[in-house]
């Protein structure tokens, strides 16, 4: 199993008329994934690709084709909107991809979801990739703006809030001939709908998962966060790499959420509360999947594995 | 995005937080004449640049201090004529220092007590948080170590927006009675409204001061906006002093790069955020130091990694370029196209390592191979991390 979704997930896209999610929601359409329906308000009626139908509203699109997962390409000033739709449809997971969302809006959005049934992934985040079991991962869920060809089927977890730094990880797993269970990006805003601990449980209780790689970068506490759950409850292998070391406090690292404030969400202080709940830090993001193969060996043999 | 002194001061009495009365002059006379409209015996001169630390830094020309107090309108005048056009240097500015193009001439308020208050995202709660303290006029930071007990926090439900009591609770504890009680009530919960209707990312007023009169006054502060939020604010972004920022960073904006200049030597041009903070990591790892991070993001065009090649190489620290692409949509022979054409429009002063991966990646690398231009390539980032460092190092050695 993997988490989150399935390859067989009935996933809509909201915003598929533009130019970035019809891109890649052909992307998907390509890797195989189950996209059933779009939804770009004032274009329902039309169809995308000549097979998949456009909705104006995303409760019609999920009564109509039974989606049950969203991904957002909207411009940030309409996505929290859409986010607020694909909850009010009831969907259980929306993934928000659209980058520069006012801090703002996301935390209306958040404060407005408690009690909701439906989780958010992101925003400003590459989305999920459940990797198939075709030719280059072939006939996987992909659902947001990560290459398809670089995953590989198999029993390792990845979360990061990186883009690029996922895509050098779980391509390292696939040269190396470890395939991935479910990788998830989780964003880089400081306000986001899924943390590094709520996917590092849901690998934990993952049977397929049986190791995880876990990239985090300078900001916030959430690394420290999911280290401390970690160490206390975690029975799998990790690896991870923190990023922005070298970033001057004060600044804004491209991401809205990388930033050192009041000498608060180092990378050391991250590093640190890492390798106290034992998980092994590769040295540079070149080494992560073969610093886990390394841990892996390394537990073995020491019978803790 | 940051603002000035007196931009902050306009936007208070926008919104009702009570500050000392002021105004910003160009020029000394300017200085003089808004001296004379205060109508205020005790006044203080500020030199307005985006750093802290004014008041014991040090102008290049020898005057010491870019804060001074004044009691007449030719004093005024001759403190402004020597901070206006100069350059200051404070602990937050580095040894380059800032020009001092515009001073704000206030009321001196008479100080009776000083506290701080400030709004700011709490990103575990995902809410807004109002932090106060009775240690104003103090480096935040170092109370919070020291005598953590003297900082208050008031999380706000996004929803709801600030209620009166907790106004009110914040008031109480920093132990204001009466009419400053009542004032204090009053000004929290305009700067939270401020906060709100600017998307700001924080307001910090330090220090709030109880005058010897008996008012409560926000005397300095300190704003930074949500750059995301930027869009549904004009008036905001008309408050923007491009004469604060680097030049280059500006510069790269308009080309939709994230640009941000540091003091090495080996500069960097990436795909990715995260990517490009590992990529700066790898340089210093590997025994360089990193000029600069630089995200051209996921789209970038042939004409936006010309232009930044060209924003690299106007820093003349830059003795070497590491470029690492990571071509997960972004297709790896598009990103060549640009590399060789920027090589060629800049002539390349410096040695190039370049490491591409992912898609397209043969043709990327064919591409520049075929060129025959002097790059250098690397199979991963460590290694485009090592060779860069050595090519640099041979080139001082030769």
């Amino acid at each position: 199993m993997s988490i989150l979704v399935k390859t067989d997930t009935k996933v809509l896209i909201q915003g598929i008329t533009g130019g970035f999610g019809s891109r890649h929601a052909q992307l998907s359409l390509d890797y195989g994934t189950q996209v059933v329906a779009g939804v770009t308000p004032g274009k329902g009626g039309l169809l995308f690709a000549d097979k998949v139908p456009v909705f104006d509203t995303v409760t019609e699109a999920v009564t109509e084709t039974g989606a049950t997962v969203s991904a957002i390409f909207v411009p940030p000033a309409f996505a929290a909107d859409s986010i607020l739709e694909g909850v009010d449809a009831g969907l259980d997971l929306v993934i928000c991809i659209t980058e520069g969302i006012p801090v703002e809006d996301m935390v209306r959005v958040k404060a407005a979801m408690k009690g909701s049934k439906t989780r958010l992934i992101g925003p400003n985040c590459p989305g999920i990739v459940v990797p198939g079991e075709g030719e280059g991962s072939h006939g996987g869920c992909r659902i947001g703006i990560a290459p398809g060809y670089i995953n590989h089927k198999g029993h390792v977890g990845v979360v990061s809030r990186s883009g690029t730094l996922t895509y050098e990880a779980v391509w390292q797993l696939t040269k190396l001939g470890l395939g991935q269970s479910t990788t998830v990006g989780i964003g880089g805003d400081p306000v986001n709908g899924t943390s590094h601990l709520d996917v590092i449980k849901m690998f934990n209780d993952d049977p397929e998962t049986e190791a995880i790689i876990m990239i985090g970068e300078i900001g916030g506490a959430a690394e420290e966060e999911a280290a401390a759950w970690i160490k206390q409850y975690c029975k799998k292998p990790i690896a991870g790499f923190i990023a922005g070391a070298t970033a001057p406090p004060g600044r804004r690292m491209g991401h809205a959420g990388a930033i050192v404030s009041g000498g608060k969400g180092t990378a050391k202080a991250k590093i640190e509360a890492m390798q106290d709940a034992g998980i092994a830090i590769a040295e540079t993001p070149s080494v992560l999947a073969e610093t886990l193969v390394k841990h892996i060996e390394a537990l073995k043999k020491a019978g803790k594995l | 995005m940051n603002i000035h002194e007196y931009q902050a001061r306009d936007l208070f009495e926008k919104f009702g937080v009570a500050a000392p009365r002021g105004k910003m002059a160009s020029t000394p006379e300017e200085a003089e004449i808004a001296a004379r409209e205060l109508g205020i015996e005790k006044l203080v001169v500020k030199a307005q640049i985006h750093a802290g630390g004014r008041g014991k830094g040090t102008f290049k020309n020898g005057y010491q201090g870019g804060v001074h107090a004044a009691s007449t309108p030719a004093e005024v005048k001759e403190i402004a004529a020597k901070m206006l056009g100069q350059t200051l240097v404070t602990h937050q500015t580095g040894p380059a220092g800032r020009v001092v193009r515009k001073v704000y001439i206030a009321e001196a308020a008479g100080i009776e007590k000083e506290l701080y208050l400030a709004i700011l995202l709490d990103r575990a709660k995902s809410a807004p948080v109002i932090i106060a303290s009775t240690e104003g006029g103090m480096d935040i930071e170092a109370v919070a170590a020291k005598t953590p007990e003297r900082i208050f926090r008031e999380p706000i439900h996004p929803l709801l927006g600030i209620q009166p009591y907790q106004a009110r609770k914040l008031a109480h504890a920093l132990g204001l009675k009466g009419q400053q009680f009542s004032q204090a009530t009053k000004l929290i919960q305009a700067m939270y409204r401020l906060f709100v209707a600017e998307d700001c990312s924080l307001v910090e007023v330090n220090p709030l001061v109880v005058t010897k009169e008996g008012n409560v006054l926000a005397l300095d502060a300190k704003f930074n906006f949500d750059d995301n939020a930027l869009y549904r604010h004009a008036e905001v972004v008309a408050l923007r002093d491009e004469t604060e920022e680097d030049a280059r960073e500006v510069e790269a904006s308009k080309y939709g790069l994230n640009y941000i200049g540091l003091d090495g030597n080996i500069a960097c041009l990436v795909n990715g955020a995260g990517l490009a903070m590992a990529t700066m990591d790898n340089i210093k790892y590997f025994g360089g130091e990193p000029a600069n991070f630089l995200d051209v993001g996921g789209s970038a065009t042939k004409e936006a990694v010309a232009a930044a090649f060209k924003i690299i190489l106007s820093d003349k620290q830059v003795e070497g370029i590491l470029v690492n692409i990571f071509g997960g949509i972004m297709r790896c022979d598009i990103i060549a196209e640009g590399i060789i054409a920027a090589v060629q429009e800049t002539k390349l002063p410096v040695p190039l390592v370049v490491r591409l991966e992912g898609s397209n990646v043969e043709i990327g690398k064919k591409l520049i191979l075929e060129s025959n231009l002097p790059v250098i390539s690397a199979d991963s980032l460590a290694d485009g991390a090592q060779k860069i460092v050595a090519a640099v190092k041979e080139g001082k050695a030769a």
